[in-house]
């Protein structure tokens, strides 16, 4: 598929880095505010999605492979469970919150209940882990369909 | 509140009716887009139903994604879709 008009490409290459970082947004506030991981990583992989429409299927297969989208996709679920079983080892249970209480990062306790990013032990981590994976995973879902659908024009 | 009890009936109807245009319309691109907007319309009532977690991975994955994914597919076939006999 080719891209489409010098408009959408325009309109698509300004929208792009400010949906990405509110995508990152919701999901560094997982912990705080409505949204997580997947939330917010359903967010950026709309905006990639919106510049592979936008600019067409050779550009983005010229710059991102999909083998390099499953081993993201890999390692954002290596994390993920790599983090819990840290909680075992350092903690004494599966998904123990060992960070909580310490001077490491996230490791505050928010005083009075008020909003404070520096909370949530190993929760904001898990976040990012599952932001990774869902962002890898959806984004490659629509690169192999689009790949499909250019196969199928030649 | 009686406002947000007429939403509650209207925002429904308004989710019907956009899925009947979607079907109803020959043309398959304007067919994704009242797709996508039935999408934004339950994303909306999910917020409305106070979960807003739902209500952003609605609007993420049901207008954004599923609207890509289609358009990639209709550019590899057909814009228009064919009378039946």
């Amino acid at each position: 598929m080719k891209g489409m008009s010098t408009i959408v490409k325009t309109i698509a290459n300004i929208g792009f880095p400010i949906i990405t970082i509110y995508g990152l947004y919701v999901i560094a506030h997982g912990h705080l505010t409505p949204g997580g991981g997947f939330q917010g990583g359903a967010i950026v992989a709309s905006g990639l999605a919106l510049l592979a429409v936008a600019h067409g299927t050779s550009w983005v297969e010229s710059k991102v492979k999909e083998h390099d989208l499953s081993m993201l996709e890999s390692l954002g679920a290596l994390g993920f469970i790599g983090l819990a079983f840290l909680g075992l080892l350092m903690g004494g249970a599966f998904f123990s919150n060992f960070l909580v209480d310490t001077s490491m990062l996230f490791g505050a306790i928010p005083v009075d209940g008020a909003a404070n990013i520096n909370t949530g032990g190993t929760l904001p981590l898990m976040n990012f882990a599952v932001g990774l994976k869902v962002i890898a995973g959806l984004f490659a879902i629509v690169l192999v369909m689009a790949i499909a659908t250019n196969k199928e024009e030649d | 509140m009686i406002l947000l009890d007429a939403i509650h009936i209207i925002l429904p109807l308004l989710m019907i009716v956009s899925a009947l245009i979607a079907v109803y319309l020959k043309d398959l691109v304007a067919a994704t887009i009242a797709l996508a907007s039935m999408s934004l319309l339950l994303s909306l009532e999910f917020y409305i139903l106070q979960a807003p977690d739902v209500a952003i991975a609605e609007a993420g994955v049901g207008a954004a994604l599923t609207t890509a994914i289609l358009i990639l597919a209709i550019k590899a076939t057909k814009r228009t879709e064919e009378e039946e006999e």
